[in-house]
């Protein structure tokens, strides 16, 4: 019945895991795991970045799951827990909505994707685009991750997430981006991400906290 | 044939019945041993419902007919899910004439009776276990049911015996949605049969307790098959899920070896599930009552998680 090949078999196993890996970072309540869910979101995505460089024999891609697994399995979650150390924020507030809530709302974003991705789907070449729909599922959850969040430490992770969904919907649709293109996104982020370490603090100072919501006294009207 | 496949039959009935209290044995001595406790015997379960056989029953003033009907409305509803469920064998008369759905629809039976029999008397433990009871199930049965709708999409079929039979045709496949499905499974199962992380089956008047508080107004007889029906329902939904993720080893013949064969392998699947469900009880802690729907919910999301990585991935 299932007539596929082993890797493309292990291919659509880490996909399932990566949405797998999305729901339980949208689930999840103290930032400390939500950063070890984004190392292992990028571990994921490592392997399955090389497994897909061994099957199309792309040596870009071999750079790409090396990018990957510098920045975003070790340097990344490195800085964050620095972070989270030095801030001293080990504590999520409850989300905006409840678990169960967000979740279910989370189940009708993937089943909106999936209908999204069908069409680009239809159009790709690559054996792996039916992950395509997952791809767009992991950056909308991780979209709804910042959404249904306060603390600027998880709306960050959540960025990061949606990095990652962006990453595998590229590895997914075309093998990957253009190198130029995804030397770029990696400075990117990695810049993003210390610039806004950097805010953190700032934020902090101003504030005595790192919840978001502060920020809506900066309006003139009141 | 016609009389071999109903002695086959009735065997496979006479054997859940009879395995039932082994099994919930077998799990309470395992997690005896992994708690580092002296272990009751294997066969505890079974002096237990000897010992209530021969008491004389209590039953309250108030008591309805209801309340002395619903021992024997859920030990029935059991023993004809045990019937459906192919557990040694798949071409079995009773076994292939109703599918997983119907079998959903015995435990929901076997459910409404026991809460309905616990409000029967107007105690206060009663009725809130009777709440309890239906709050779990209202959340705990689409689950199972969209456990059921994955394997049946796989499948292109709702009878278990056919799922069984097709899943130990195909070859090896890594199988995300199967995975899935199998957690979500497993969650349900753990939150039906009242296990550790939504209610501890060795708790009695606490006010967290939900099958006991059920149980509370029983006695002799009719508490004897209450438990005996509460184990056969561990049992029944084990052999759920070994027909559906582990069917290999399932007779789909009536050759006296390949029925052997099955039995053995159904023990030897039961002794390691039951480990394994013991292994859970021990390293997990009780949940509150309230977080129980976001277990269940989590157990939902991996079903529909499982369905959709079907659909989309095929796989």
């Amino acid at each position: 019945m299932n007539a596929l090949s082993w890797d493309l078999q292990l291919l659509n196993t880490l996909a399932a895991l990566l949405l797998l890996l999305s729901f339980a970072m949208l689930a999840q309540r103290r930032i400390v795991a939500l950063v070890n869910l984004l190392a292992l979101q990028g571990t994921l995505l490592f392997i399955a970045t090389l497994l897909l460089a061994w099957r199309t024999g792309d040596h870009n891609l071999y750079i790409s799951a090396g990018l990957t697994l510098g920045l975003k399995v070790i340097f990344l979650p490195w800085l964050l827990h620095r972070l989270i150390r030095r801030l001293g924020v080990y504590w999520d507030t409850e989300p905006l909505l409840n678990i169960t809530g967000t979740m279910l709302v989370g189940v009708l974003v993937v089943i909106f994707s999936f209908g999204l991705a069908q069409p680009i789907s239809a159009l790709a070449s690559t054996a792996t685009r039916n992950s395509i729909g997952i791809a767009v599922a992991v950056i909308l959850i991780a979209f709804l991750t910042m959404i249904t969040r306060r603390k600027a430490m998880s709306q960050v992770v959540g960025f990061l997430s949606m990095e990652n969904g962006l990453f595998f919907g590229a590895m997914s649709a075309t093998y990957g981006m253009p190198m130029v293109v995804e030397l770029g996104v990696a400075l990117d982020v990695l810049v993003a991400m210390l610039v806004l370490g950097v805010f953190f603090f700032q934020i902090r100072d101003q504030f005595d906290s790192l919840d978001l919501k502060n920020f809506e006294a900066l309006k003139e009207d009141q | 044939m016609k009389v071999f496949d109903w002695i086959v039959q009735l065997m496979g009935i006479a054997l859940a019945l009879a395995a039932a209290p082994v099994f919930l044995g077998w799990v309470n001595q395992c997690r005896a041993w992994l708690q580092n406790k002296s272990a009751p015997s294997i066969l505890q379960p079974y002096r237990g419902i000897r010992k209530l056989f021969h008491k004389d029953a209590v039953i309250a003033e108030n008591a309805s007919r209801l309340f002395r009907l619903a021992p024997y409305v859920v030990f029935g509803a059991m023993v004809a899910a045990a019937a459906v469920i192919p557990s040694i064998a798949t071409r079995l008369p009773i076994t292939q004439a109703a599918d997983a759905i119907a079998l959903v629809g015995l435990l929901a039976t076997a459910r409404v009776f026991l809460s309905l029999a616990a409000m029967d008397i107007g105690t206060a433990f009663g009725t809130l276990g009777a709440r309890r009871e239906m709050m779990i199930g209202f959340l705990a049965e689409p689950a199972l049911l969209v456990v059921i709708f994955v394997v049946s999409l796989t499948c292109a079929t709702t009878a278990l015996p056919i799922i069984a039979e097709r899943l130990s045709a195909q070859s090896f496949a890594l199988n995300p949605s199967l995975a899935f499905t199998a957690v979500a499974f497993t969650m349900v199962l753990l939150a039906e049969n009242a296990r550790i992380p939504v209610d501890n089956p060795a708790t009695h008047l606490e006010l967290t307790m939900i099958h006991e508080a059920l149980l509370l107004e029983y006695s002799a007889r009719h508490l004897a098959l209450m438990e005996w029906a509460a184990a056969l329902k561990l049992f029944n939904y084990a052999c759920i899920g070994f027909a559906v993720f582990i069917p290999w080893g399932i007779a789909t013949g009536h050759a006296p070896m390949s029925l052997a064969v099955s039995v053995i392998l159904l023990g030897v699947k039961l002794m390691v599930a039951g480990a394994g469900l013991a292994l859970i009880e021990t390293v997990s802690a009780k949940l509150r009552v309230f977080r129980a729907p976001e277990f269940l919910a989590t157990a939902f999301l991996f079903a529909v998680l499982g369905l959709l990585v079907r659909l989309l991935l095929g796989a």
